[in-house]
């Protein structure tokens, strides 16, 4: 075996030194499930998703080093039988509505559901009171549907330079607060074409006016499995 | 409301005496607060034109931290510690009472804006409760009586400063003394001997007293110390290399962090530390800096224990003066400093990561690991954090040597640890044992007659029944920062297990999906069952949900958030037995309390307009 | 296989839209094909008024009101198997929508402030189901053996759920017929 190699699910990972698990992975076109991870950005680590065994304990593989010899389960039944459950809990703790969500078919926590076999919620709804934001006059602000993987956050930060996004509150009360002393959108200097206004994975930040420019049924997660859209793009 | 002149003066004042250093927000807010009451939107603003920080680090900072207020909460807001040994003393009786008496809900503010009553979390003084912050001061010892007197208090506006003083009396309760709070060590000795032995020489000392932690991890301290004085910041990268050793002129910057945060509850053997030996921890700190070559060091005291801030600082200032602190220390050219920060209630700052993020002035959450602290702490630069019972006992050992240390205690497990006892015994307070102490020699000292059960370590430790009670405390066995509490017989374990479910919801700083919903559903779980609701099912769940809890969160709140629900499931079932109803399945919500409402607005209350249990 | 006998099926709709149903009959000639092995109890397509013993209990819709509970209960204890069709019987739907806003604006709305109201009275006749505070899934209120979600399900699925469960399977969508909109 050589010495930059990683093992996961049988299969022989190659890693360049300073690549996590997930990078690894993933240039090797094997699919960890994800959701707060975006290649683009800085590994977070919040959903939890990509959970791992590495050599026997659990790690998110977004975060972690990878290290010569790891020994990893990835696609596991009970691995993803605990990320169902982590999807599950994501869709009772806000208010989450595909029917009438336009993000709907391009929704990475939806696709996730349809990935892994999620029939139902499982768990009692939270069904919390979670402020929408239509002020901004091209990108609409739902929280119901925030799952905080702070992905604007990171985008408006580290990319548009202009740190509309930050998370408040304290644990299950944690949400999105914007960079306005109103505290509305639309007293942000946010503008559409930021990226912060295309990166969430949901429907929390939506672009106005393009809800159904692709019809349902062309939709990116409608005919292909998250893991096959996101190997693809990685490709 | 303060007028825009008044806040624009309160940031500038804050700002200013923090060097406008974003890296001292929590502290900023702190003072602001104490200025104004509360901290308005325009605060926000002002502070973060001053600090040149985006304004929603400003709001996100000041949202995470449960004593900082965006809007007015009381002249007086009183806080009852909800630790569960205050809460079977009586505190939901105490409290209750004195909202009836001062006519206000829970939580809620008076309308007249003069008071606020509600709980918080464990404040760190369950030997001698139950108590309450008063305006971020303790009070303790509380009775029907004590109330009473606060409440007429509170209604005739007298200032705390003339309130009796017997209410803020804070008692040592040292029941048990041996090697660290028996034998005074002379100030400033451990000091001597690190300026006399050398980064090696001390380093040395430690690691042959077999030295670990007293968080509760029990991370060998000399390794820790070691990591952090090879760890070379490279700018970007900063790793561990070896066998370079820096000192205080090396070009990396290397820092001390003293653990403070005694959030878990049932201890108090900081506290007692801090009061009446901090010359010690101080010492200790000072050791450490020397191993490592670090110039700057924070004390991160709970905010819960702000009581003693200006003390410790005056013990700093008379240190400083002593020449034990501050440039050339003892004449050595070694030169170290303390800044003692506070917190402002959030127990999972007592996490080293997530301490280090309060400390730079952000949210209290914990860091991605690897890298570790001592390699990538405070400010990016290698840090290392230990306990404070950890850098008295540094202090003693720089000072005497290592192996009379190591002589005490058990083979893992060397020296002395100190306990804080609480709950149904009669003797409540601070005992120092040996490592390798049993739990029953404990019980029997601090007469306790009649113990059911024990929790160990806090929420977070491990429960244990009768059958264990000849179990030692030791790394090798029942490892433990500390927390002590004891149930007697007449105790409903199910209760202690559920305000412990309260707590870490409460608590989950909120990052990761497992621990801020499962802590969450724990709780809502746990309360079912308490309301008569609960099923077999139910238990079921809670258990499924403990064990992903367990399995998938980011750090130890919620490793061991599920601990309390998990255990006493398997050593207390009859608790919970008794307790459920032999459905094979309950309802998640109330359904007849679920039509309330629709009853009150239509005036109905016809057969039809309820539902029943069946 | 015709003397068999045949599995008797309910299905409701509690607080949804009839969508589901819908769907269901958009298995449009297959309906004749089901017909050979199922037999219905209460559905809308009979005029049953309340559900006996059956084996198969299909619920369309949340629960919202006290009605709806009643009869929940009533399918629960006379089904063997009980599903939940749709989104609103999953996750309580777009009637869930109005979980965070206060019931007695909700009622100020519909009977006080509506347009062409005057003069409009809460109704408190003991008849009317009597609204609970919030919209819940059905498997808040009673257990659910199965879930089929969509809003509807496309015909497809319901077809493949209903005969893999005819077939005594647990019930498994093609990929590109699980759907949660």
């Amino acid at each position: 075996m050589s010495d930059n190699t990683i093992n996961i699910d049988g299969q022989t990972v190659p890693f360049l030194p300073g690549q996590t698990i997930m990078e690894a992975a993933m240039a090797a076109e094997v699919y960890i499930p994800h959701l707060c991870h975006n290649p683009e950005f800085t590994p977070h680590g919040s959903c939890k998703l990509c959970t791992v065994s590495v050599n026997g304990r659990s790690a998110a593989a977004c975060t972690m080093p990878a290290a010569a010899g790891q020994q990893i389960l990835n696609n596991t039944e009970e691995l993803n039988a605990n990320r169902r459950a982590l999807v599950q809990m994501l869709f009772v703790e806000g208010n989450h509505f595909c029917p009438f969500c336009e993000k709907s078919g391009n929704c990475q926590l939806q696709a996730l559901g349809y990935y892994l076999g999620m029939m139902d919620p499982h768990y009692n709804h939270f069904y919390p009171a979670r402020a929408v934001d239509g002020s901004h006059p091209d990108v609409l602000l739902d929280l119901n549907r925030c799952i905080m993987c702070e992905l604007c956050v990171r985008a408006s930060r580290d990319v548009d330079g202009k740190n509309v996004f930050g998370l408040t509150g304290r644990g299950i009360h944690t949400h999105i607060t914007v960079n306005s002393p109103s505290g509305r959108l639309g007293d942000t200097n946010l503008a559409v074409s930021d990226k912060a206004a295309e990166v969430c994975p949901v429907g929390a930040i939506i672009k106005k006016r393009h809800g159904f420019a692709v019809p349902i049924g062309e939709r990116l997660y409608d005919h292909k499995t998250i893991r096959e859209v996101q190997t693809e793009a990685h490709k | 409301m303060p007028d825009n002149n008044t806040i624009l003066l309160a940031v500038q004042t804050a700002a200013a005496r923090h060097g406008n250093d974003p890296a001292n927000l929590v502290q900023i807010l702190r003072e602001v607060q104490d200025a104004l009451g509360h901290i308005p939107e325009e605060a926000v603003d002002d502070i973060a034109r001053f600090l040149d920080i985006p304004r929603v680090r400003v709001a996100g900072v000041r949202g995470f931290y449960h004593f900082f207020h965006d809007r007015p909460h009381g002249r007086y807001e009183i806080l009852f510690s909800d630790n569960i040994i205050e809460h079977l003393q009586g505190k939901p009786e105490l409290l209750q009472q004195m909202c009836t008496r001062l006519w206000v809900e829970p939580e809620r503010m008076s309308e007249d804006g003069l008071v606020r009553v509600g709980s918080t979390s464990c404040i760190g003084m369950s030997d001698q409760g139950p108590a309450a912050l008063v305006n971020g001061v303790p009070v303790t010892r509380l009775n029907m009586e004590r109330v009473e007197t606060m409440v007429e208090l509170v209604q005739k506006g007298v200032p705390l400063s003339q309130w009796p003083a017997d209410f803020f009396q804070v008692e040592d309760n040292l029941r048990r003394a041996d090697v660290l709070l028996g034998e005074p060590l002379e100030r400033g000795a451990g000091v001597r001997a690190a300026v006399e032995k050398g980064s090696d020489g001390i380093l040395a000392e430690i690691d042959r007293s077999g030295l670990r932690g007293r968080g509760g991890a029990g991370f060998k301290t000399a390794v820790k110390w070691d990591f952090c004085r090879k760890a070379v910041d490279t700018g970007e990268e900063c790793s561990i290399v070896g066998p370079k050793v820096c000192d205080n002129t090396a070009a990396t910057v290397r820092y001390v962090v003293c653990n403070a945060d005694e959030g878990e509850p049932g201890t108090f053997k900081d506290r007692v530390l801090l009061n009446s030996h901090a010359d010690l921890v101080f010492e200790g700190m000072t050791v450490a800096a020397r191993v490592i070559g670090a110039r700057q060091g924070f004390l991160y005291l709970r905010g819960e224990y702000r009581y003693l801030f200006d003390k410790l600082n005056g013990i700093l200032a008379q240190r400083r003066r002593d020449g034990l602190l501050g440039e050339n220390i003892l004449g050595s050219g070694f030169s170290f400093d303390i800044v003692i920060h506070l917190g402002a209630g959030a127990y999972i700052c007592g996490e080293e990561s997530a301490l280090i993020e309060s400390l730079e002035g952000k949210r209290g959450t914990p860091r991605n690991r690897p890298p570790f602290p001592v390699t990538h702490g405070y400010l990016g630069k290698p840090t290392v954090v230990n306990n404070v019972e950890t850098y008295a006992l540094a202090a003693k050992i720089a000072a005497k040597g290592g192996e009379w240390f190591a002589a005490i205690g058990t083979a893992q497990s060397t020296g002395t640890k100190l306990l804080s006892i609480s709950g149904d015994c009669e003797r409540p307070g601070v005992y120092e044992y040996p490592f390798g102490v049993t739990v029953r020699q404990v019980l029997a000292d601090c007469g306790a007659q009649d113990a059911r059960a024990v929790q160990v370590g806090g929420p977070s430790g491990t429960i244990i029944g009768e059958g264990e009670f000849d179990r030692r405390l030791a790394f090798e066995d029942l490892a433990t920062g500390g927390s002590f509490m004891v149930f007697n017989r007449e105790r409903d374990i199910f209760e202690a297990a559920r305000n412990f479910s309260s707590f870490f919801a409460h608590e989950s700083c909120g990052f990761c999906t497992p621990c801020r919903v499962g802590s969450t559903l724990l709780k809502k779980g746990m309360d079912k069952i308490a309301s008569g609701h609960g099923t077999c099912a139910d238990v079921e769940e809670l258990k499924r949900i403990g064990q992903l809890t367990r399995a998938m969160s980011h750090c130890g709140l919620g490793q061991t958030a599920a601990n309390p629900v998990l255990q006493t499931l398997d050593k207390f079932w009859g608790d919970y037995e008794k307790r459920l109803i032999s459905k094979e399945f309950e309802p998640s919500f109330d359904l007849d309390k679920a039509l309330a409402v629709a009853r009150r607005i239509t005036g109905r209350d016809d057969a039809w307009a309820h539902v029943s249990a069946d | 296989m015709s003397e068999q006998k045949k599995i008797r099926v309910a299905t409701c709709s509690l607080a949804g839209c009839f969508g589901c149903h819908m769907s269901f009959l958009d298995i449009d000639e297959r309906l004749l094909q089901l017909l050979e092995h199922i037999e219905f109890d209460r559905t809308p397509l009979t005029d049953i008024k309340h559900c006996g013993p059956c084996d198969v209990g299909i619920i369309e819709g949340g629960v919202c009101n006290s009605e709806n509970v009643h009869v929940l209960k009533e399918f629960r204890k006379n089904c063997k198997v009980l599903v939940a069709i749709g989104a609103c019987a999953v996750n309580g739907g777009i009637p869930a929508v109005r979980n965070n806003i206060d019931l007695w604006e909700c009622f100020q709305e519909v009977y006080h402030y509506g347009i062409g109201l005057k003069n409009g009275q809460i109704p408190n006749d003991p008849e009317l189901p009597l609204p609970f505070d919030q919209v819940h899934p059905i498997y808040e209120v009673v257990k659910v053996d199965y879930f089929l979600p969509g809003c509807p399900p496309p015909a497809d699925a319901i077809w493949k759920f209903l005969t893999d469960l005819l077939a005594g399977k647990t019930p498994k969508l093609e990929y590109e017929t699980l759907h949660y909109d």
